[in-house]
């Protein structure tokens, strides 16, 4: 296993994040233009919305992997799903916290439940917070990797035939008092995001690598103990 | 028939007769979505609106399917006969298959005592509506059956049912309560298609993985 | 028939098989022992192909159709009748003259006359003896038993004796059992567990 050579990059994936996360920190708050309608609280929108797109990627990656662990029945895939959709939840709730702060800021409220988003995340986070429970309720073992990376593609699937629903519910649910025209945005606005976007995916792929090397570094220690007592 | 078809209905038979024999979760169902309905009257204060009503009704069935997906793999786990059918079927996708109408059955004539007592109590039903039961369903059994049967497995079975069904029927109760109050029924009668077909292939893919180590 | 080399299978951290080497074939006997806790039961359910192996390479060369297993637990329904479970076994297994095979095997095993009791009601003995029934329901070429003469009493175990060595003609049997000495003569071949 050539963790030696992967365990390497770390520490550079790490310094490129935070790079990126930095340049993103100083578009937004010195370079992108105010909002001309809501002022810096329009400044959320840079995170919430690239650590939505994040999210969706790690709930997707995590799928990818489960997707290959039942194809090839690889141990380490099993180990990847499950820490991309740990970064996935972590990154959902962030999208929840983001968007309850933005909701705030432009209308008031903290929570509004027009907002198709925030409404599915909420979905997703109930979702995948069962994901972990069940990870914690199975034994150890194969049975648990199967479980996982079922349940993971379940959740895939659930992401757009619930955004559909929620479209859907706008009907009757609630009538939409609240509008937010998509943002018009100019040049530096849309590279602002753009740099903000990467900063937040090389950001999860960073904390995934490094929870992967923590995760596999607790599984080799256990190999030991065994191997030494046996 | 062929020979996937009859092992399916050699399974779903076999539970419908255990079940008529015990007769323990089908009356429960029953019970259980009457007292629901009762409560729910209560529940809903002066002036709520019509349309409230038919919100309560599918989360009546929800918590009454949830009832019978409990019970639904405990005659598997005695003395180990899951080992016993994945043994036996070429096709392992069949135990699903025959367990979920099996659940079917049991969840429809729930209902069938159900949707009567709601429109007795509520609202009248008509077809749209209907057929949104009947479709949600599908749904609700397809990928109900799956979930149970990983619950079955894990430590803490009653508990993590619920945790693991109740997101997913999020879209179910969209599509179901949409087509019961919505001008435009036929859309949400079309989304809850689109829901079975997605969730029934994954659920009939997949359940190998759930009953083999 | 079957052939394994370098076996092991682990759950978690815990490595319950280690290295099994084992091959029977046709007409031969193996018998498998070892302490409680050695790996048995495992290493027969991936022989059985109920658990996949972690590690090392296993050949089956019979369909599952063409499997028998008897594990540590009976695996019939408690509320259906021997006659159905059997029934459904037979049906699942797509048995030729279903019926008249049910019949001549609960004859043999003694429970004709309870073919219509709830699975239930039967004594220990009776359960297992009823287990046995399934297994060779589908006249299986491999035939995997994990300590079959579990609660039998003297008559069931002579009547396995029997059929062990009625069986061993043309198939493949691997046995665990707890008393080696009474399957010793009919095996071809051992296999201790650590």
């Amino acid at each position: 296993m050539s963790t030696s050579s992967s365990n390497s990059r770390v520490p550079a994936i790490a310094a490129v994040a935070a790079g990126l996360v930095g340049l993103s920190l100083v578009l937004i708050f010195f370079v992108a233009p105010e909002d001309a309608d809501q002022g810096i609280s329009q400044k959320i929108f840079y995170f919430h919305v690239p650590i939505a797109l994040t999210a969706y990627a790690c709930f997707g990656w995590g799928a990818l992997k489960a997707l290959l662990y039942l194809w090839r029945r690889e141990e380490r895939y099993d180990l990847e799903s499950y820490v991309g959709i740990h970064q996935g939840t972590i990154f959902g709730a962030l999208t929840l916290v983001t968007g309850s702060i933005w909701a705030r800021a432009s209308w008031g409220v903290w929570w509004a439940w027009d907002s198709n988003q925030l409404v599915l995340f909420l979905v997703l986070f109930l979702f995948y917070s069962a994901y972990f429970m069940l990870r914690f309720s199975v034994e150890e073992g194969p049975r648990r990797a199967n479980f996982c990376a079922v349940y993971a593609l379940f959740g895939v699937a659930l992401i757009p035939v619930s955004f559909l629903a929620i479209r859907l519910a706008e009907d009757f649910i609630h009538p939409t008092v609240f509008t937010r025209d998509g943002p018009q945005m100019s040049g530096t606005m849309f590279f602002t995001f753009c740099v903000a976007w990467a900063g937040m995916t090389a950001l999860a792929y960073a904390l995934y690598r490094v929870e992967l090397v923590g995760k596999r570094l607790d599984a080799n220690l256990r190999d030991l103990r065994e191997a030494l007592t046996t | 028939m062929s020979g996937y078809a009859a092992d399916v209905a050699a399974l779903a038979r076999k539970d419908l007769k255990l079940e008529l024999r015990a007769r323990d979760t089908l009356p429960a169902m029953l019970l259980f979505v009457l007292s629901t309905l009762v409560v729910f009257h209560f529940a809903l204060p002066e002036g709520s609106g019509d349309e409230a009503a038919y919100g309560l009704l599918w989360v009546a069935i929800v918590f009454t399917a949830l009832l019978g997906l409990a019970r639904a793999w405990v005659p598997e786990r005695e003395h180990g006969v899951l080992d016993g059918l994945v043994l036996a079927t070429s096709d392992r996708s069949a135990i699903w298959l025959g367990k979920a109408i099996a659940t079917f059955a049991f969840l429809a004539a729930a209902e069938l005592v159900a949707l009567p007592a709601f429109a007795l109590f509520f609202q009248p039903l008509d077809a749209a509506a209907i057929a949104g039961v009947a479709l949600a369903n599908v749904g609700i059994c397809a990928v109900g059956t799956l979930l149970a049967a990983m619950a079955a497995a894990s430590r803490t079975r009653e508990l993590i049912l619920p945790l693991l069904f109740l997101p997913l029927t999020i879209p179910l109760v969209v599509g179901g309560v949409g087509s019961s109050i919505s001008a435009e029924a036929g859309d949400y009668l079309l989304f809850l298609a689109l829901y079975d077909g997605v969730f029934a292939v994954l659920s009939w893919a997949t359940f190998e993985y759930v009953v083999v180590e | 028939m079957i052939r394994a080399e370098g076996l092991e299978k682990r759950y978690g951290r815990k490595r319950v098989l280690r290295g099994v080497d084992l091959a029977v074939g046709r007409g031969e006997l193996l018998l498998v022992t070892g302490p409680n806790g050695s790996g048995k039961t495992t290493l027969l359910r991936v022989c059985a192909g109920l658990a996949l192996p972690s590690a090392g390479s296993l050949e089956v060369e019979v369909d599952r159709s063409r499997l028998g297993y008897l594990g540590h637990e009976a695996l019939l329904y408690r509320e259906l009748t021997a006659l159905e479970n059997l029934d459904l076994y037979g049906r699942l297994y797509r048995v030729p003259e279903r019926r008249e095979r049910i019949g001549m095997l609960l004859e043999r095993f003694g429970l004709w006359d309870a073919r219509g009791e709830r699975v239930g009601s039967y004594s220990r003995g009776m359960t297992q003896r009823l287990a046995l029934c399934r297994v060779l329901l589908h006249d299986p070429e491999l035939v995997i038993l994990d300590e079959p003469y579990t609660a039998l009493d003297a008559d069931a175990a002579e009547l396995l004796d029997r059929e062990l060595a009625g069986l061993v003609e043309g198939r493949a049997i691997l046995v665990s059992t707890h008393d080696p000495a009474r399957v010793e003569p009919l095996a071809t071949g051992r296999l201790a567990l650590a």
